[in-house]
């Protein structure tokens, strides 16, 4: 172990350059890999959790070593057989965008994950821009989703893609809004910067101060990765499958794993801005030297679980809003909500309101 | 050649070429596509100036909501390829007329009699206990220019209006649900419980 260690100092020394750039892809690679499996066992968690809802059992056949294992295998056995599937592009296809599509859908929902801060002093980059960072990279999400529908060729595609970009850009504006509220509450826009903000007590958390901006946000959150009940993009019962019909193979795989990153994306995010992050939840109770020994980590795993689990929730509880109802909620009830508490937090920071801003 | 400087000459050239394709390309998406790329090479390029702000701004407005609507637009039209090609020759020397104007123009402003290392200094690198950029720019905006900053942003609202206003048409013969209708609907006004002798 030393002499690897010796070695990595003299290389390091020798290429800083280099040496900073490897660093930072080993960082990337520890951060993409769980984020991956995590995507893969999502499905499997969302399958089996919606089956139950629906008192049904979900995947349990695909096991390891000739066991059954409650099908855990199944999201592997997804996984290779899209990987060996045929990629069939249409004829009339914009061949070079219809490959780029899915790439651009994955692409910004990982890139993400580059401010976001794991525990205190945890973070890939910890830049004093995060949250504008993270606006733009969720914005930039909605390329994939259009190209791949005019790239296609094809009536639904096109139709799910003109319905997905206009939810898209209409809920990004609520979304913003609810994180300026937050920016204004914390006086920063790093990301740790906004989690040490929160700190105190549970209640110290945004959730409370910023109880609607919460709300709104994760509503938007639903709504801007096309999941249930705001995925109309998709809509089978009209346009089969949106945007995504003509794809196959693991350009479709591309799609859904862009999809469900995207929602673990939201959730970690929900729970870093409104749920205090690494914060540990019985911080200035008695019970706080018991937990001390947990890291700040698993907390912030924990919240983000509970945001992913409320997704499966909603997909099995809901039935699809029409069209109309979703701009409706977008654009006449949650702008002017996220506005005027704007105004509210606004007060609040200036006249030092106990509790949370003094 | 520093490190910097390759990543600097690698976006430029980057940049030249896609806002060139935006002009050459036929297929307006491509064109429309190809702006969203050289909008990201000239965030790059205010990334190595330090100015972050400005960079992510860029890509969050531009990229993130004008070009997607833009792209919206552009994706609905059915537009014919030969029809634009039609007038090319005969409107070319006009064409060309303008573009050497505009690079005449261009060339006394960025000429080097106005424009190198001598006229502007180099650039320091930003102090590590600095203002970060986003505050710096905030309160320049809010205190020194905070007139400006708010009648432009009144312009912007009065234009958002006005747009709205062109476009609003009352329709009579439209038929639309009026949801705060549907929602205050109660079970007396649509259901009616009549009392009558069974039929034999």
């Amino acid at each position: 172990m030393d002499a690897i260690l010796n070695l990595w100092n003299s290389f390091s020394q020798d290429w800083p350059t280099l040496a900073t750039l490897i660093l930072i892809l080993l960082k990337i690679v520890v951060i993409m890999l769980p984020l991956m499996v995590l995507v893969a066992y999502y499905t499997y968690a969302e399958r089996k959790i919606i089956g139950y809802m629906q008192v049904r059992i979900g995947p349990n056949r695909v096991g390891f070593f000739g066991r059954h294992a409650f099908g855990l295998g199944q999201p592997l056995a997804d996984a290779f057989k899209l990987m060996f599937k045929e990629i069939v592009i249409p004829t009339k296809a914009n061949r070079v965008l219809f490959v780029i599509a899915p790439m651009l859908s994955l692409g910004p929902a990982l890139a993400a994950w580059a401010v976001f801060p794991f525990n205190e002093g945890m973070a890939l980059a910890d830049i004093n821009a995060g949250l504008l960072y993270l606006l733009a990279m969720t914005s930039v999400g909605v390329y994939g989703v259009i190209i791949a529908g005019w790239a296609s060729n094809s009536k639904y595609a096109l139709l799910g893609a003109m319905r997905s970009a206009a939810q898209i850009v209409s809920y990004e504006i609520a979304m913003g809004f609810a994180l300026v509220g937050v920016l204004v509450a914390a006086g920063s826009l790093n990301l740790s910067d906004i989690v040490r903000a929160q700190s105190g007590s549970l209640l110290h958390w945004y959730w409370l101060p910023l109880l609607p901006l919460f709300l709104i946000y994760f509503i938007s959150g639903v709504a801007e990765t096309n999941r249930a009940p705001f995925d109309v993009a998709e809509g089978e019962s009209e346009i089969v499958a949106g945007f995504h019909v003509d794809y196959s193979g693991m350009t479709f795989a591309a799609f859904f794993l862009g999809e469900y990153a995207n929602m673990i994306l939201v959730s970690a995010l929900t729970a870093l801005m409104f749920m205090g992050g690494w914060l540990s939840p019985f911080q200035g109770t008695p019970l706080e030297p018991f937990f001390a020994w947990v890291p700040g980590f698993v907390w912030l795993v924990a919240k983000t679980f509970f945001f992913m689990y409320l997704f499966l929730w909603f997909r099995a509880t809901f039935p699809r809003y029409r069209y109309d109802q979703i701009m409706r909620l977008g654009w006449k009830v949650f702008i002017p909500i996220t506005i005027v508490w704007i105004l509210v937090v606004g007060l609040a920071v200036v006249y030092q309101l106990p509790w949370w801003f003094d | 050649m520093s490190y910097e400087k390759f990543i600097f000459y690698v976006f430029a050239a980057l940049l030249v070429f896609s806002a060139s394709m935006v002009i050459v390309r036929r297929n307006p998406v491509h064109s429309a596509l190809f702006l969203v790329f050289a909008f990201f090479n000239s965030a790059v390029l205010w990334m190595l100036l330090e100015a972050e702000f400005l960079a992510i701004t860029l890509v969050l407005v531009y990229v993130g909501a004008v070009m997607v609507l833009f792209l919206f637009v552009i994706m609905m039209l059915d537009i014919e390829l030969a029809a634009i090609r039609a007038g090319f020759v005969r409107y070319m020397g006009v064409g060309a007329l303008i573009a050497l104007a505009m690079l005449v123009e261009l060339a006394m402003v960025v000429g080097p009699a106005r424009f190198g290392l001598d006229k502007f200094a180099k650039p320091s690198p930003m102090a590590a206990n600095a203002l970060p950029n986003t505050e710096a720019i905030g309160e320049q905006l809010y205190t020194v220019y905070v007139y400006p900053f708010e009648i432009a942003a009144v312009i912007l609202l009065v234009g958002i209006v006005a747009a709205i206003g062109l476009t609003l048409r009352r329709r009579p013969e439209k038929k639309t649900q009026n949801i705060s209708e549907q929602v205050r609907v109660k079970r007396a006004d649509r259901v009616r419980l009549v009392k009558m002798d069974a039929e034999h």
